[in-house]
C-alpha cells in the first residue's frame, strides 16, 4: 500500500498547511458569530454599553446618587430630568446609572458563580455515582426544596444585610438547579462509546470530565445561565422590597421598581424605565447565549 | 499473513494468555449472577488475528474488554507476556494500557462530535505525552491519517462531516497511535455497509503487516471471519467452545455448536435453496442459571445424561485445536 510507505516520511510542509487552514479558535468563532448573527452582535454591543454605563456611572450621571430636590418632586421626563424625577425628587436617570452597577453584577456574579459549582458538584456526582453522588444530589435536593427566596432571606438574615451577603446569599440559591442538569447529562454521556474509547487509551478521569464530558454540557450550561441571570435581577429586587437587600439611600433597578410600584398609576415612568432595562439585558443576554450555542455547535460548521 | 503457521518451527511467542478467567455481574440480588463469561482459558499470538465468534450476548465482548483491562475480571488471571494484569490496580496497568488498544462497533458514537480529527487522534499521543511540541504532534497525526487513508486537509473537521467508513478509519488511526502490540477490534466493520467493510478490513490487513499488531477480531459475520482471521475461538455463552485453525475449522467443525454456526452461512446460490439445514433448537439457557453440565447441552442434538451433569473441559485434539466436548464431532 502507497500510502503507509508514504507515511515513513512526515512532513507538515507549507502547501498542506494552506489546504488544511488554521483551526478556528475562539476569536475566530466570535467573528463568525457576529458576521452571521447580527442578533447576537447587537446583543454584545448592547452588553457592553450596560456595563460601561455601570462603571462611568459617576462620570456620566448628572446628578448624584441621592441628591434630592423636593420641590420638583415625582415630575415627568424633562430636558433636565431625562426620565423624570421620584417621591423624593431624585433623578431617576442618575439612580438608573448607578442601579445598574449592583443590578448587572447581581445578573452575572452569582449565576456565574452557582454555575461553576453546579457544574463541579454535577459532573462529580454524575461521573462518580454511588454514595458520592447520593450525598452531594441530596443536598442539592434539600437546597431545591426551600424556596429559593426565603434560603436567601436566611442567609441574608444570619450573615447580615450587605452587598457581599448578597451575592453570597443569591449564588447559594442557584447552584443546585445547575447541578441536576449537568448530572443527568453527564450520566447519560459517561455510557457513550466515545468516553469507553477514551478510557481505553488511559485517558485519566478529570481529563475525560474535562475535555469530553463537559464540552457536551456546554448548550444546557448556556441556556441555564441566560434563564438565571434574569431571575437574579429579579430576586434582588424582591430582598430589597423586603428591606434585606439593598439599602436606600444606595439603589438597584429592582429597588427602583418597587419604589415607584406605589406610583403605578400617576407617575408610571417610574417604574417603567427599569422594568425596560431589565427586559433588555435579559433579552441580550437570551440572544446572546443563543449565538454562543451555535458558534460553539460542531454540527453548525461549514 | 504471518500467523503463527509461518514460524511454526519455533514456538510461538504469546502475547495474551487468559487462564480461567470468570467475569460475572451483580444483578440485585446477592446470590444470584449473570455470568458473562466463565471458565475461558485462550492464548492470542504475536502477529495473528484470532477470531472471537458466537451469537449476541454470549460475551464475546466482554470478555475482549476484560482481556485489556477495560472491565475487572471477577477471577482468573491474564498474562500479558508472563505480567499478571487481570490482579493490577488501574494506576498499575497504565504503562501496559498503551500496547493494549480498540476498535470499536459505532463509528458513529465512539468519536467524540465535539472534537476535531486532530483532537481525536492527538489525544492518546498527549495522553502519555509521546511528543515534544503541537507541532510534532500534528505531524504525527498527519502521518497517522496518511497510513489509514484520510487526507489531511481534513485535519481540522469534525467527525460528523465523514462518511461511516472514513470514521472507522479515523478510529483506527487513534487505536494505532500509540504503536499498540495487541488491538481488540470489536466487531469494528458490522455497522458499515458491505462495500465499505472490504476497504476497512483491508486496510485492518495492511495495517497489521507495517504496524507488526496482534488483532483479537470479535465478530459474528462468518465470511468477514474467513476473510480476515488465522485463527478462531468459538464462543456459546460465556464458555469457549472450540478454538481452532480458520482453514481447519471452516472445513470440519468439530464442536456440535461450531457445525450449528457455520451451517447457518447463507450461500448465494438458488438452486441450494431448498438446501436441507440443521436448524438449531431448543432454549438457550439463562445466563444466571447455568446448566450444571455443557453450556450448550440444552440445544445439542447429541447431549447425552453426561453432557448435562459434568461440563466438558476444553480438550487438545492436535494442530493447535481445542474443543470442549465430551463428544466431538468425526
Amino acid at each position: 500500500m502507497s500510502s503507509l510507505k508514504r507515511s515513513q516520511d512526515p512532513k507538515l510542509d507549507d502547501e498542506l498547511k494552506l489546504q488544511i487552514g488554521e483551526r478556528d479558535g475562539i476569536r475566530d468563532k466570535l467573528r463568525k458569530m457576529c458576521r452571521d448573527n447580527h442578533l447576537a452582535a447587537l446583543s454584545a454591543i448592547v452588553i457592553c454599553l450596560f456595563i460601561a454605563m455601570a462603571i462611568l456611572a459617576p462620570v456620566i450621571a448628572p446628578y448624584g446618587e441621592a441628591e434630592q430636590d423636593l420641590i420638583n418632586r415625582l415630575q415627568g421626563p424633562s430636558a433636565a430630568h431625562i426620565l423624570g424625577t421620584d417621591e423624593l425628587g431624585r433623578d431617576v436617570f442618575t439612580r438608573m446609572l448607578y442601579g445598574s452597577r449592583i443590578s448587572i453584577a447581581i445578573g452575572i456574579l452569582p449565576s456565574l458563580i452557582s454555575l461553576i459549582i453546579g457544574v463541579i458538584a454535577g459532573l462529580t456526582a454524575g461521573y462518580f455515582g454511588g454514595a458520592v453522588d447520593y450525598v452531594i444530589m441530596r443536598v442539592a435536593d434539600v437546597m431545591l426544596s426551600i424556596p429559593s427566596l426565603l434560603l436567601a432571606m436566611v442567609v441574608m438574615y444570619t450573615l447580615g444585610s450587605s452587598t457581599v451577603n448578597l451575592f453570597v446569599a443569591l449564588s447559594m440559591t442557584g447552584w443546585s438547579s445547575v447541578a441536576r442538569v449537568v448530572r443527568s447529562q453527564t450520566l447519560s454521556i459517561k455510557q457513550s462509546e466515545y468516553i469507553e474509547a477514551a478510557r481505553s487509551i488511559g485517558v485519566g478521569k478529570w481529563r475525560i470530565m474535562i475535555r469530553h464530558i463537559l464540552p457536551n454540557c456546554i448548550p444546557s450550561l448556556i441556556v441555564l445561565f441566560t434563564l438565571n441571570v434574569p431571575s437574579a435581577i429579579l430576586s434582588e429586587s424582591s430582598l430589597s422590597f423586603l428591606g434585606i437587600g439593598i439599602k436606600l439611600p444606595a439603589s438597584s433597578w429592582g429597588l427602583i421598581v418597587n419604589q415607584g410600584r406605589q406610583f403605578l398609576f400617576t407617575q408610571p415612568w417610574l417604574c417603567m424605565a427599569p422594568c425596560v432595562a431589565i427586559m433588555i439585558v435579559v433579552l441580550a443576554f437570551n440572544f446572546l447565549g443563543d449565538g454562543l450555542r451555535d458558534v460553539m455547535d460542531p454540527y453548525m460548521q461549514r | 499473513m504471518n500467523g503463527p503457521e509461518l514460524n511454526a518451527a519455533a514456538e510461538p511467542e504469546i502475547i495474551l494468555r487468559a487462564e480461567h478467567l470468570y467475569k460475572n455481574y451483580d444483578i440485585g440480588r446477592k446470590d444470584r449472577q449473570v455470568h458473562a463469561v466463565s471458565d475461558v482459558s485462550l492464548s492470542i499470538y504475536k502477529g495473528e488475528t484470532l477470531a472471537l465468534v458466537g451469537e449476541s450476548g454470549c460475551g464475546k465482548s466482554t470478555l475482549g474488554r476484560t482481556l485489556i483491562h477495560m472491565l475487572p475480571a471477577s477471577s482468573g488471571s491474564v498474562f500479558y507476556h508472563d505480567m499478571d494484569i487481570a490482579a493490577m490496580s488501574e494506576k498499575e496497568f497504565r504503562p501496559y494500557r498503551r500496547k493494549m488498544q480498540m476498535i470499536f462497533q459505532d463509528p458513529y458514537a465512539s468519536l467524540d462530535p465535539r472534537m476535531t480529527v486532530r483532537d481525536i487522534i492527538a489525544e492518546p499521543l498527549e495522553t502519555y505525552r509521546i511528543c515534544e511540541s503541537r507541532e510534532e504532534t500534528t505531524k504525527r497525526v498527519l502521518m497517522l491519517m496518511d497510513a489509514v487513508g484520510i487526507p489531511g486537509e481534513f485535519l481540522n473537521r469534525y467527525p460528523h462531516q465523514f462518511s461511516g467508513g472514513q470514521r472507522q478509519r479515523i478510529g483506527i488511526a487513534r487505536a494505532i497511535a500509540l504503536r499498540p502490540e495487541l488491538i481488540i477490534c470489536d466487531e469494528p466493520v458490522s455497522a458499515l455497509d458491505v462495500s465499505v467493510q472490504s476497504q476497512v478490513l483491508n486496510l485492518l490487513k495492511d495495517i497489521q503487516q507495517a504496524f507488526e499488531l496482534t488483532y483479537l477480531f470479535i465478530g459474528h459475520d462468518l465470511s468477514v471471519i474467513n476473510f480476515v482471521a488465522d485463527r478462531v475461538c468459538v464462543m456459546f455463552l460465556g464458555c469457549i467452545c472450540e478454538v481452532a485453525k480458520k482453514d481447519a475449522l471452516y472445513k470440519k467443525p468439530l464442536h456440535p455448536y461450531s457445525e450449528f454456526l457455520l451451517d447457518a452461512i447463507p450461500i448465494a446460490d438458488p438452486h441450494r435453496r431448498n438446501r436441507k439445514r440443521k436448524v438449531i433448537t431448543g432454549e438457550i439457557p439463562s445466563p444466571v442459571d447455568l446448566p450444571k453440565g455443557c453450556c450448550f447441552c440444552t440445544r445439542c442434538p447429541y447431549a447425552t445424561d453426561k453432557c448435562r451433569n459434568e461440563r466438558p473441559e476444553l480438550k487438545d485434539m492436535g494442530d493447535g485445536r481445542q474443543v470442549a466436548c465430551h463428544y466431538p464431532l468425526t
